[in-house]
């Protein structure tokens, strides 16, 4: 079985700075893969190195068995999407929420758009109702569900979520995780997705990888977390950290 | 425990175009030298209590209470000097994003010295050796380094240290913490909290803990308040949350994922309109 995404030794370099230095990972179709670090670990800057939106530096990408060019065509994009962090900074603020769902058809040449965008909206639990909005008249947990319906619209096989849920509030948080589980269990997607929370990540994935400073530092199954099995202290670190404060 | 504050029926009002605007609607409590943590969601009111009381509101909005007193202080009454006077130098303040709540364009030691001087007469000399005492407590390791750098220059969790010790310099007795460590790295967030607490006990003073973890806050603070909406819908001791009676607290604490807990879907929290009443 090919991979759906497959990367081997990817090194990111920004200017001087090498972001990420010979990274390699494996996500089966249909499987849910986390990555987890701290800011700076390099988890985002692999994401966006598979979207297209990073420097490639040396190393290869191949997704569903096709390697990637310096270039992305639209095929790619037909079969990968990306949700971002911040749902405040994602969604143009002068476009009305048909406006933005529209112009992923407009570029890939649908013809029903109509149909699809109530479909997406209705499948991320909007409705119609939220068709002409304007994104400031949304609260953040109705614009990132925009945001998902945008990457859904065209029907990809793989999601790349960057944080989705990191600038919402606690509630809000788990009704966009159950969303997204929702969704990929309907649609069979494949997902790779970036949180610092282990919590998140451990609920969300089946595998994941833990990065530092632009390396992987361990590769874990969700179960050797919640039974503890894991072998570098950085990984220790993290997941005393999200057990919260204790009093020295 | 000798009381340090005491807020009775604080309500901030914001006029807007559709009318006046309630952000809190009567919050009650007092605060002794201990952690009280402040938990709730985006809009629930609990930032606008913490700048109420440090007299931070902005001047369109209207507040009121029955009474808000710090230190036998009636902060309502007092006039815009004497509130000068008691913000940084009894009362102070840590804000969430040390990017933005840092002046950008002045080195952390001279924004260190400033507070300093704005509220004791000493000399320069002084005033550097003190502000450099201070960033080694808030374990800053090279602090004759970081006292000549730029806000820019140095990461999230050194520019909250960096917040901390501009905070604590004039030795205040109430320290508000408005989302302290929100914009860091969950290791470091332990850090700073780990400081946080240390020179809080250390010095005695009490401390108000914003935030919207709260997990976070029951295992940092003493005591802890939940607010939804512009109310108190719950007051209790942070090592009895699991007890929580509101059905608001047991939902935000059900919804969070856990390590080690198989639960798909999530619980989503079944907002009520009464709890806002």
């Amino acid at each position: 079985m090919t991979a759906a995404i497959a990367v081997d030794r990817l090194g990111v370099i920004f200017d001087r700075f090498h972001a990420l230095k010979g990274v390699s990972l494996d996500v089966q179709p249909g499987e849910s893969f986390g990555l987890v670090g701290e800011s700076g670990s390099g988890k985002s800057t692999l994401l966006r190195a598979i979207a297209g939106l990073a420097p490639v530096a040396s190393g290869s990408i191949t997704v569903n068995g096709k390697k990637l060019g310096a270039r992305r065509d639209k095929a790619f994009y037909r079969e990968v999407q990306m949700v971002f962090q911040d749902p405040y900074g994602s969604l143009h603020p002068r476009q009305t929420v048909d406006r933005l769902l529209q112009e992923p058809l407009a570029i890939h040449g649908f013809a029903d758009g109509e149909k699809r965008i109530q479909r997406a909206l209705d499948e991320v639990g909007l409705g119609n109702g939220f068709r002409f909005r304007y994104s400031h008249q949304l609260s953040g947990g109705q614009r990132q569900r925009v945001a998902i319906a945008r990457a859904l619209i065209l029907e990809p096989s793989i999601l790349l979520l960057d944080e989705p849920t990191s600038a919402l509030d606690a509630s809000v948080q788990a009704e966009v995780l159950n969303l997204l589980e929702e969704v990929r269990r309907r649609r069979k997607l494949t997902f790779l997705m970036v949180s610092h929370d282990l919590a998140i990540i451990t609920h969300m994935c089946e595998r994941l990888m833990v990065m530092q400073s632009g390396e992987a530092v361990e590769n874990l199954n969700a179960d050797d977390l919640v039974e503890r099995r894991v072998t570098k202290d950085y990984t220790r670190n993290l997941l005393r950290a999200s057990d919260g404060f204790v009093r020295a | 425990m000798s009381t340090l504050l005491d807020v009775e029926d604080l309500r901030v009002t914001f006029p807007t175009r559709t009318g006046l605007v309630e952000a809190v609607r009567g919050v009650t409590f007092s605060l002794g030298r201990e952690r009280l943590g402040i938990v709730g969601e985006s809009g629930s009111g609990k930032s606008q209590t913490g700048r109420a009381i440090m007299g931070l509101t902005p001047p369109q909005a209207r507040i009121s209470a029955s009474k808000l007193v710090f230190d036998g202080i009636d902060l309502l009454a007092a006039s815009p000097r004497e509130r000068r006077t008691l913000r940084g130098k009894r009362i102070a303040m840590i804000l969430q994003d040390p990017k933005y709540s840092l002046d950008p364009v002045m080195s952390i030691g001279r924004q260190i010295v400033e507070t300093l001087r704005t509220h004791e007469k000493v000399g320069k000399a002084e005033a550097r050796d003190r502000a450099l005492a201070m960033l080694e407590a808030v374990q800053i390791r090279d602090p004759a380094r970081v006292f000549d750098l730029h806000p820019h220059e140095v990461s999230g969790g050194m520019g909250q240290r960096a917040m901390i010790a501009m905070m604590l310099i004039a030795g205040p007795e109430m320290m508000i913490a408005d989302e302290p460590t929100s914009a860091l790295d969950v290791t470091v967030q332990l850090d700073v909290l780990g400081i946080l607490d240390r020179l809080v006990s250390e010095r005695g003073m009490g401390l108000i803990f914003i935030s919207h973890d709260l997990r976070l806050v029951s295992s940092f603070c003493d005591r802890v308040i939940v607010m939804y909406a512009g109310k108190v819908v719950e007051q209790l001791k942070a090592s009895e949350l699991g007890r929580a009676q509101h059905p608001y607290t047991r939902g935000l604490l059900n919804c969070m994922p856990k390590i080690g807990a198989d639960r798909h879907p999530l619980p989503v929290l079944d907002r009520k309109p009464e709890w806002a009443a």
